[in-house]
C-alpha cells in the first residue's frame, strides 16, 4: 500500500540523506519525494511516498523517524485526511493538425499549454493522483515525448 | 579564540577529565591545544583502542566517554568502536579531524566522508563548516549523547575550522526542538500496569542495560520484593539486580539459565525495563513467552513493539516510571505458588559443569576470579565463550560492574575497555576475561596500559579455538572446524615484551593463586590460562528455537 508521510525537519545539510538511510537500508523504495523550504526559512517540508509491503516495517521507520535530531514533526497522510496535489510537465506533439482536439482535451482537464516550440508543446497540469493517470493515457494519443512529475504533496484537511 | 582553543575550552567545561585517541596530520591544532590542558590525554596504539577505552569508561563511571582521531584511516578506524557504543546506547563524543573544508570531496589526503560513513551508527553526528558553530554543536552533542536513550555523537571538524578565529561564546542552554526525549511516564498507562500487575500470578521482571542507564537498579529491587517477582537480566543488564538475590534467575536467552528461560516460558505477566527483546533474548519470537502480558517500559518509542508486542508500553525514563508505579501499587499479586515452582526449576537445572582435577575448565577460571575478588570486580570482557562464561559464572552484585560488548558483538573490545574502565574507578580490581583469538585483536593496548600505569588483569581463557564459532561448527556443522583453530604466539613473552607481567597457568591447582598474585601486583599483568580446548557453553538454545528448548545435558 502506498503511504504518504509528511515530515518537518531542519533545513540543513545531511538531512535528507539520513532520512533517505532509513528507507534506503531496508530495501525500501522511496516513490516520490518533494522537499522545499516552508514559511519558516529553517524549516523544510518533505512528502515522502513510500510503497510499504510490511505495515509493522513502516510503523517502525516512522518511529526511527521521528527519533532522528532533525526531524521535527512526522504525519502519516494516509488514514487521515487530506489534500494532495502532484505537478507534471509533459511535452507532446503539436501541430495544426491536432490543435483543436488537444486543446479540447487540456480544457476538460484544466491544464494548460505554457510553451509551443517546434512543433511540440509543453502542458501543465496538476491534479490527483487518478486525474493525473487519465489525463496522461488521453495524452498518448498525440504522441508523449516527455512526462516529469514533482512528486506528491499533501496538506491535512 | 581559535577553533582548536575552543574546542579544548567546551570539552573541559563539559567536565571532561580524560580523553582517549591518537594524533595526526588534521588534529594537530587540537594536540597543540591539548599540551596545554588539564584533560588527560591516554595515546592508545590504535584508533579503535581509543574509541572502546572511552566507551568503558562511560559504562563504567555513567560520564561522557571522548576520543579523538585524525581523519580519513583515524577516523575510519574509530567506526567499529562507534557502531559498538550506538549498539549498546552508550554515551560517547567522538571527534575527528577532517580536511580543509575547500577540500573536501576532492578526495584529498586522508580524506573520508566520516559524516557519510558513521550517519547510520551514531546517534548524531555533525560536519562544523565554520567556527562560529562549533560551541553550540559540541554543547549539542554532549547533551544528544548522555540524554533519552544515549548514544555516541561524532563532530567531525575540519583543520581550517581548527585554526580559524572567533569570539568565544559558551551556549547556557541546550535548545533543539526536534530533540525531546520523554522522561515521565503516562499516568493512564501506569494505572494500567498496576491492574495487570495485581491481577497477574506468574509475573516476572526482565531487566536490560537501560535500568543501568536511568539508575533505577534501587526502584528495580523495590518492584521485586514489592510484588515478590523474579528477575532475570539480559547481557547488558547483569548488575542491575543482584545476581545474589533470592529473587535472581540470572541471564535469560540463548546461553541463559535454564531456570530464567523456563520462568519467562512460563510467566503470565512480563515487565521489561530497558529492554530491547532482542534476538538472542527471545529466541524464536513466535513461540517467546505465549501466555505472557507485557509491560514494557522503556525511553526509546522505536524499541516498542519492534518485535514482540506489548500490551502497556510506557514511554520514558526507567527510573521517573518505577517511582510513579511503586506509589500506585496498592494491591500486590500473590506469587508464593509462582515462587515455590521457579525455585523448583533452580534447584532442578543449576548452572553446571564437571570439574577436572588435572585439566582445568574455563568456568573454573572465572568462578575462583569471583571468589578472590569477593564479588566487587569490575569485569570486562572480550566476545564468545569467554563473555558467556562471564554472564553465568561471575555473579554481578553492582550496576555498572559488567562491562561487555552486547549488540554488536566486538572481539578485541575487553582490553581497550578495561583500561577505560581502571581509569574511571581506580579503587576497583578490573579483569579483562578474554579469549586467545579475541585478545589478539587489540593486544598492542598492552603498551598503552603499561607505559600509563593502568594496572588492568588479562584473563585469557585459552583453548586454541575459536571457542563459539567451533562450538557451532561441532554442534551444528559436523565437527568440520574450518579456520577455527588458532595458531598463537606465546603470551608470556607477549606481555613481557610490553613491559607486563606474564604467568601461564596450566593447572587447576595454581589457578587460585595464580589470580591472587595478579591482583596484588601493581602492573598490568595477563594470565594465560590453558584451558579445556573443547569445552562448550551450556545451555545453549539453537538458532531460532523456541528459549526453553534447550541442549546441553549438563543443564
Amino acid at each position: 500500500m502506498k503511504h504518504t508521510i509528511s515530515v518537518l525537519v531542519e533545513n540543513k545539510f545531511g538531512v535528507l540523506a539520513r532520512i533517505a538511510g532509513l528507507f534506503s537500508a531496508r530495501g525500501y523504495n522511496i516513490s516520490s519525494l518533494a522537499v522545499a523550504e516552508t514559511f519558516e526559512q529553517d524549516i523544510s517540508h518533505m512528502t515522502i511516498v513510500v510503497d510499504a509491503q510490511d505495515e509493522k516495517i513502516l510503523e517502525q521507520i516512522k518511529k526511527q523517524l521521528n527519533r532522528l535530531i532533525d526531524v521535527i514533526m512526522v504525519v502519516d497522510f494516509t488514514k487521515k485526511e487530506h489534500s494532495e496535489r502532484e505537478l507534471i510537465l509533459s511535452k507532446v506533439n503539436y501541430s495544426a493538425k491536432n490543435k483543436a482536439k488537444l486543446k479540447a482535451l487540456l480544457d476538460k482537464y484544466q491544464a494548460k499549454i505554457i510553451q509551443c516550440k517546434d512543433e511540440t508543446a509543453v502542458i501543465e497540469f496538476s491534479g490527483e493522483q487518478q486525474e493525473i493517470k487519465q489525463l496522461v493515457h488521453e495524452l498518448e494519443q498525440f504522441g508523449v515525448k516527455e512526462l516529469v512529475k514533482t512528486g506528491r504533496i499533501a496538506i491535512a484537511s | 579564540m581559535t577553533g582548536a582553543q575552543i574546542l579544548i575550552e567546551c570539552l573541559e567545561r563539559e567536565g571532561v577529565e580524560i580523553m582517549f585517541g591518537y594524533p595526526g596530520g588534521v588534529v594537530l591544532p587540537i594536540f597543540d591545544r591539548l599540551y596545554d590542558s588539564k584533560i588527560r590525554f591516554i595515546l592508545t596504539r590504535h584508533e579503535q583502542g581509543a574509541a572502546h577505552a572511552a566507551d568503558g569508561y562511560a559504562r563504567a563511571t555513567g560520564k561522557v566517554g571522548v576520543c579523538l582521531a585524525t581523519s580519513g584511516p583515524g577516523a575510519t578506524n574509530l567506526t567499529t568502536g562507534i557502531a559498538n557504543a550506538y549498539m549498546d546506547s552508550i554515551p560517547m563524543v567522538a571527534i575527528t579531524g577532517q580536511v580543509k573544508t575547500f577540500l573536501i570531496g576532492n578526495d584529498a589526503f586522508q580524506e573520508a566522508d566520516v559524516t557519510g560513513i558513521t550517519r547510520s551508527i551514531s546517534k548524531h553526528n555533525f560536519l562544523v563548516k565554520e567556527v562560529k558553530d562549533l560551541a553550540r554543536v559540541i554543547r549539542e552533542a554532549f547533551h544528544i549523547a548522555s540524554t533519552g536513550r544515549p548514544g555516541p555523537v561524532v563532530i567531525d571538524i575540519p583543520v581550517d575550522v581548527q585554526q580559524a578565529e572567533c569570539d568565544f561564546i559558551w551556549p547556557q542552554e541546550v535548545s533543539i526542538r526536534g530533540y525531546k526525549p520523554t522522561m515521565f511516564g503516562h499516568a493512564g498507562q501506569i494505572k494500567k500496569a498496576t491492574r495487570l500487575i495485581a491481577e497477574s500470578k506468574k509475573p516476572i521482571l526482565y531487566i536490560g542495560g537501560g535500568v543501568i542507564t536511568s539508575g533505577a537498579h534501587l526502584e528495580v529491587k523495590e518492584l521485586a520484593e514489592t510484588i515478590q517477582a523474579p528477575v532475570t537480566m539480559t547481557m547488558m543488564g547483569l548488575g542491575a539486580f543482584p545476581g545474589t538475590h533470592e529473587l535472581s534467575l540470572g541471564m535469560l536467552g540463548m546461553h541463559g539459565t535454564a531456570y530464567a528461560n523456563h520462568a519467562t516460558m512460563e510467566s503470565d505477566l512480563i515487565i521489561a525495563i530497558g529492554a530491547r527483546f532482542d534476538d538472542r533474548v527471545t529466541g524464536r519470537v513466535s513461540a517467546f513467552a505465549p501466555h505472557a502480558k507485557i509491560i514494557h517500559i522503556d525511553i526509546d518509542p522505536t524499541s516498542i513493539s519492534k518485535t514482540v508486542e506489548v500490551d502497556i508500553p510506557i514511554v520514558g525514563d526507567a527510573k521517573n516510571i518505577l517511582c510513579q508505579l511503586l506509589k500506585e501499587i496498592k494491591k500486590k499479586p500473590n506469587t508464593n505458588k509462582w515462587l515455590q515452582q521457579v525455585h523448583e526449576w533452580k534447584a532442578r537445572h543449576p548452572l553446571r559443569y564437571a570439574h577436572h582435577d588435572d585439566k582445568i575448565k574455563p568456568q573454573f577460571v572465572i568462578e575462583q576470579i569471583y571468589e578472590a575478588t569477593r564479588g566487587e570486580a569490575i569485569i570486562t570482557t572480550e566476545v564468545g565463550q569467554n563473555q558467556m562464561w562471564s554472564c553465568q559464572w561471575y555473579k554481578y552484585t553492582n550496576p555498572r560492574s559488567f562491562i561487555s560488548s552486547g549488540g554488536l558483538g566486538t572481539m578485541g573490545f575487553g582490553l581497550p575497555a578495561a583500561m577505560g574502565v581502571k581509569l574511571g574507578c581506580p579503587d576497583k580490581t578490573v579483569f579483562d576475561i578474554a579469549g586467545d583469538g579475541s585478545i589478539q585483536m587489540n593486544i598492542q593496548e598492552l603498551m598503552t596500559a603499561v607505559c600509563n600505569k593502568i594496572p588492568v588483569k588479562i584473563a585469557i581463557l585459552n583453548n586454541g579455538y575459536l571457542g563459539m564459532v567451533r562450538q557451532w561448527q561441532e554442534l551444528f556443522y559436523k565437527k568440520r572446524y574450518s579456520s577455527t583453530k588458532l595458531c598463537n604466539p606465546d603470551f608470556v613473552k607477549v606481555a613481557e615484551s610490553y613491559g607486563a607481567v606474564g604467568m601461564r597457568v596450566a593447572n587447576p591447582k595454581d589457578v587460585r593463586a595464580a589470580i591472587e598474585k595478579a591482583i596484588e601486583i601493581d602492573n598490568t599483568v595477563l594470565i594465560d590460562f590453558i584451558v579445556e580446548e573443547e569445552e562448550n557453553v551450556y545451555p545453549m538454545v539453537p538458532a531460532g528455537e523456541a528459549i526453553n528448548r534447550m541442549i546441553g545435558g549438563m543443564a
